[in-house]
């Protein structure tokens, strides 16, 4: 119902145009548990190789029964809660009793991308949305060009390379929340070791049937004081 | 993930001068695109017992540049009969890099000291030009740190300022360059030797919008709510 959105160029022969990110976050993380879905993202927005802005929330509650994590370009993120908060705002406005589930939610998520997609205007985000609804979770992802699923673990960005194989490894049916939270925690200090546009603050976001928390930013702690870094070159000078 | 990027430095290199020696200061992080190849790397390499150069840039060509030079200073030394000079060496670096500008990207950084003009410091970025500087920064974190030294600069320093400058430095441009990370390494050299030094995270100081970090969000949860008391 916008009068008027980004995508509207007002001219029928249309300019074919694929962005460039600008502001970009990283790696969201999300697994369903026995109460429900955690998700867990770092709080960078880098400007290239700059690591630009350290606080940014990239995990957002939808509504009463889903949480939504992006990474990706920022500026298309905010797009992208805007149009959800005027979704659910209809959605409110029947006043039916009916609430819009994590499954719809998705759904919508994919129809805009997908739909960007094929303008070759993309949003450029891979989304992660998790819920629960009348005890059922739900999880699943959708990405700048519209391939979306479901599974039981899923990750955007570097997390598909580091954290997926650790979660495949050590994920199961109806881990507690502590359990839940350790194993995210390990996945995102790999990240923050490995992939160079991670930032040492994160939040980590629960959502139960009872409703959403978004924990306060925290930092991890890492480990460097092996042996094997204090003198790497010692016995073979000018190698790394 | 482009694993076939060619492996590059970002990096965080300085060299400062004190009042006696030299203080070479680097981060540690090697990357493959955006992929952290090495996180503690060490990017202060020997050329000499009294010579050391920090590298950035290409992780191969900076390598292969300081491999050579430490050959022709080894074959230099023998035949001068004493240790090389800061100058030879960096004047060595410069050779190689000017004169092979068109194939090799890799800014160094050459610090030592010798008995006749005591700590120097050399910067020779792309290209091979060759200055002699009280202080040199350089790598892609280097952008981080003008403004910071054109402030926090000062001539005739000790060495516990000069170190503590250089790790300031370091950790704050590792703050804000993707491409730097890890640990902070120094090499001091001074008429009495080398000394290496190593700084992990937790012994460097916090700066904006960092946190104190923690084992886990269960610890900040079961501190953070103690059971009300009933009277």
């Amino acid at each position: 119902m916008k009068l008027l959105d980004s995508t509207d160029s007002g001219n029928s022969s249309s300019i074919e145009r694929t962005q460039y990110p600008y502001v970009t976050g990283t790696s969201v993380i999300g697994i369903k548990y026995k109460d429900g879905i955690l998700m867990a993202a770092d709080m960078g927005a880098s400007y290239g190789s700059t690591l630009r802005y350290k606080s940014v929330e990239r995990v957002k509650p939808v509504g009463k029964h889903s949480l939504i994590g992006a990474s990706g370009e920022i500026s298309d993120f905010q797009e992208i809660l805007r149009s959800l908060d005027e979704l659910i705002l209809y959605d409110n406005m029947w006043d039916d009793g009916n609430s819009l589930g994590p499954k719809e939610v998705h759904n919508y998520l994919t129809r805009m991308m997908y739909n960007r997609r094929n303008k070759f205007d993309p949003l450029w985000n891979s989304l992660v949305l998790g819920g629960v609804k009348n005890g059922q979770k739900y999880l699943g992802m959708v990405s700048m060009i519209g391939v979306h699923f479901e599974d039981n673990h899923v990750a955007t960005g570097f997390g598909n390379h580091l954290a997926r194989p650790i979660l495949r490894d050590e994920w199961h049916e109806n881990l507690t929340f502590e359990d839940g939270v350790k194993l995210l925690e390990k996945c995102m200090r790999v990240l923050l070791y490995r992939d160079r546009s991670a930032v040492n603050k994160l939040q980590i976001a629960k959502i139960t049937e009872e409703g959403v928390t978004v924990s306060q930013p925290y930092a991890l702690k890492t480990f460097w004081n092996f042996n094997a870094f204090q003198n790497p070159t010692a016995g073979a000078e000018g190698s790394w | 993930m482009d694993l076939n990027a060619p492996h590059s430095m970002g990096t965080t290199i300085i060299g400062v001068t004190y009042d006696g020696g030299v203080v070479l200061g680097a981060d540690s992080r090697t990357s493959t695109g955006m992929y952290v190849a090495n996180r503690a790397s060490d990017k202060i390499t020997q050329l000499t017992d009294n010579v050391y150069i920090c590298r950035s840039g290409s992780a191969a060509d900076s390598q292969i540049v300081s491999d050579y030079v430490r050959y022709f200073l080894h074959q230099h030394t023998i035949q001068l009969g004493q240790p090389a000079t800061v100058k030879v060496a960096a004047n060595l670096v410069r050779l190689l890099s000017y004169n092979n500008k068109n194939m090799l990207q890799t800014g160094m950084i050459v610090g030592g000291w010798d008995k006749y003009e005591g700590g120097k410091i050399y910067g020779i970025p792309l290209g091979g030009t060759i200055l002699e500087q009280p202080f040199a920064i350089g790598g892609s974190g280097s952008s981080y740190l003008y403004g910071f030294f054109d402030q926090a600069w000062k001539e005739g320093m000790s060495k516990d300022e000069a170190e503590q400058l250089v790790v300031k430095a370091v950790s704050l441009a590792i703050a804000r360059d993707g491409a730097s990370g890890g640990v902070v390494r120094t090499v001091i050299i001074n008429s009495d030797g080398v000394t290496r030094n190593f700084y992990p995270s937790d012994k460097l100081p916090l700066w904006h919008e960092e946190l104190e970090p923690q084992n886990s969000l269960l610890d900040i949860l079961s501190a953070a709510s103690p059971e009300p008391m009933n009277i």
